[in-house]
């Protein structure tokens, strides 16, 4: 069993969605970020993604965009991103962390360097953005003797074959992007969501995440419906860019706990 | 002899079946435009095999661009050097004044053809974009040009004429406001509007498989100097020679060559400052290393970590990270050299061609033509070159003025 696998299938027992938090590492700087991330088990977010900066991120909207921005002047890297998640494991031996992320830091730094790396600091899979599998055999065969997850995504432009492709070689769960845009952009409609969620069901085990432009409490209630897990990330960093940095850990931390809260309750009501 | 064979037939099919030139090229991008990109090259496959595209392509070329742009014997300029005989395969003749429309006719027919409604696409110094509007308003589409701020801020006749056209142009403020900061923009726009949108890609780069058919279009620039050359001179040239920035120009004159392994071929990147001037410099081959940005593996400028440099170039067409993957691949093979010319260097050849041939060529072939002089040596009077002279130095008059300090 690995990390991701024990809170899934925690999830299930309890019958309930999970909250899948993103943060962007080094934003707005390595300390506050650290205080972020470790509070974030405690806020409600049952799987952390944490992204490592890219001078180029042209999947994200403008939140994450700048909060790249906000990591690279602060002096974020893939490294100091493999730092935050080692010191967040030294504290934290049960929550998942996933690594999200763009492939040239990754090629810069190389594959086996990558899963190396990855492995001693605890941390539990990534999701590479512009790695489509046609791309990323030699991650996948990296990650394979250190038991890392390859989390692969969907679209509302999957098709059935292309969703065969997806999910062969997929691991620890399957990131349904809801809408056809940038992260933080428009919301799905539920209808749409819900029923691409039970299609993608039909094909896979894996437990599958739903992500992109879920900014409110509302959307990630409908959303959490079925899916596994609701992914935030936009909404979260804005809360950083909100105000001064004193202020920033308790502002995003909230936050989670709003979100969080509406994720638990979903199927209760 | 069995292996000049088999590694002509390896040029020949390049790219392979998943859009590499070796360890370059690929289709590194999001999960959303994969069923995109794969669409775009079954497309493009059946346009390749119908007759009536080859035809319409014909038809505008001969009638609209103005094609086949001549082979002129730069004459003065080989006495200059007196070495060998340069020529200039006179691309700044076309429609809009650059080899940029070759390619844009053959997308936008391409998007006709597929039924899509709306075309996007990024420009840096403003010529990709004005020759995309252009194509658009004679075909009846609505374009969108996305543009760094601080690019319209310096391009501004271009911008101006980008609007004449009927595109709306978009100006994009995220990271330093520059080419690839809009081409980032554009390709968030067509994961944002996947059914009706076809991006125009205005280099020999991005995802398969985009550097193979903009090359295909490109090439029908060393398709005719073949033809030219030989019915003039009788014989191959020694060598050929263009500027390389994303290197579309580049890439459209070298390709039928390939095979003619006595054939040369030359590259020159933007130097800028220099190539010893970090982050001061456009040369992807010579000062930068692999990594992928854009839809593709290929040199690019950037740090330790994989951020992606700006980098400068006096011109703007050159001013971009990265390079077509089909050139990183030469590069690395031996079959094409790549050399590289400052930012002065460029700025005394454009004084030099317009004085000695009554031809004010763009700061982008300029770059060319500060090395054609030593390649004129290195091959000898007997020898040929023909340069590709792929844009008109009309739209750098004020950057010329700027940078000699005169004020207009």
């Amino acid at each position: 069993m690995t990390r991701l696998s024990t809170r899934f299938a925690a999830l299930k027992r309890e019958g309930r969605a999970g909250l899948i938090a993103y943060i962007m590492a080094s934003d707005p700087d390595h300390e506050t970020c650290f205080e972020i991330l470790r509070g974030l088990p405690g806020a409600g977010a049952d799987v952390i993604e944490l992204g490592f900066p890219f001078s180029d991120p042209m999947a994200d909207g403008v939140s994450i965009q700048l909060a790249a921005q906000r990591a690279l002047k602060a002096g974020g890297s893939l490294r100091k991103t493999l730092d935050l998640a080692r010191r967040f494991r030294a504290e934290d031996q049960t929550t998942p962390l996933i690594l999200m992320g763009y492939s040239n830091p990754v090629e810069q730094m190389g594959y086996d360097g990558f899963s190396r790396d990855m492995a001693n600091a605890g941390a539990d899979g990534a999701i590479i953005v512009d790695l489509p599998p046609e791309e990323d055999s030699p991650l996948r065969a990296a990650f394979a003797p250190n038991d890392l997850s390859i989390i692969r995504l969907a679209t509302p432009t999957t098709d059935d074959n292309r969703l065969t492709k997806v999910l062969e070689g997929a691991s620890g769960f399957l990131y349904y992007v809801s809408v056809a845009g940038v992260t933080g952009a428009n919301a799905a409609t539920s209808e749409n969501v819900r029923a691409a969620v039970e299609r993608i069901k039909r094909a896979t085990q894996l437990p599958i995440a739903v992500g992109f432009g879920v900014r409110t409490p509302e959307a990630a209630r409908a959303i959490a419906q079925n899916a596994d897990a609701v992914v935030v990330g936009s909404a979260f960093v804005d809360e950083i860019a909100a105000g001064g940095s004193e202020q920033a850990v308790e502002r995003v931390l909230r936050k989670v706990e709003q979100l969080s809260e509406a994720v638990r309750t979903a199927r209760g009501q | 002899m069995a292996t000049n064979v088999e590694s002509r037939r390896n040029w020949q099919d390049l790219p392979d079946a998943d859009g590499r030139f070796g360890q370059y090229g690929g289709r590194f991008v999001a999960e959303t435009l994969m069923p995109l990109i794969l669409d775009l090259e079954r497309a493009y496959r059946a346009a390749q095999a119908d007759p009536e595209f080859a035809a319409t392509m014909q038809d505008f070329w001969t009638h609209y661009v103005g094609r086949p742009s001549p082979l002129y014997f730069a004459e003065r300029l080989t006495d200059h050097y007196g070495a060998a005989k340069i020529y200039f395969k006179r691309d700044e003749l076309n429609h809009t004044g650059a080899h940029k429309i070759n390619n844009c006719l053959g997308q936008v027919l391409l998007a006709v053809r597929m039924g899509k409604t709306r075309i996007i696409a990024e420009t840096g110094a403003g010529q990709h974009g004005v020759a995309t509007a252009t194509i658009c308003a004679r075909l009846g589409l609505p374009c969108v040009v996305f543009m760094g701020a601080t690019d319209i801020e310096r391009q501004k006749p271009n911008v101006f004429r980008m609007k004449l056209l009927g595109a709306d142009v978009r100006p994009v403020t995220s990271g330093n406001a520059t080419l690839k900061d809009a081409m980032n923009e554009a390709l968030r726009d067509w994961v944002t509007n996947v059914h009706d949108t076809f991006y125009c890609i205005g280099t020999a780069a991005g995802p398969h498989p985009y550097p193979e058919m903009v090359r295909d279009f490109q090439s029908v620039i060393g398709r005719e100097a073949r033809e030219q050359i030989l019915e003039r001179e009788g014989r191959l040239p020694d060598a050929l020679m263009a500027c390389i920035g994303g290197g579309s120009n580049a890439i459209g004159l070298f390709h039928p060559f390939l095979n003619d392994e006595d054939v040369k071929l030359y590259g020159v990147e933007a130097a800028g400052f220099g190539l010893d001037v970090y982050n001061k410099h456009a040369a992807a081959i010579n000062g930068g290393k692999p990594g992928v940005l854009h839809g593709n593996r290929t040199y690019l400028l950037q740090d330790d970590d994989g951020q992606i440099l700006e980098g400068h170039s006096i011109s703007a067409g050159l001013d971009y990270p990265g390079v077509g993957p089909e050139h990183s691949y030469l590069a690395d093979i031996g079959r094409a050299k790549y050399l590289s010319c400052t930012d002065d260097e460029a700025l005394e050849a454009f004084k030099l061609c317009a004085r000695l041939e009554g031809i004010l060529p763009a700061l982008e072939p300029s770059h060319a033509l500060a090395r054609v002089g030593e390649v004129a040596q290195e091959i000898g009077k007997d020898g040929l070159i023909i340069m590709n002279l792929c844009g008109r130095g009309d739209k750098d008059v004020f950057t010329v003025a700027d940078a000699l300090g005169v004020t207009l």
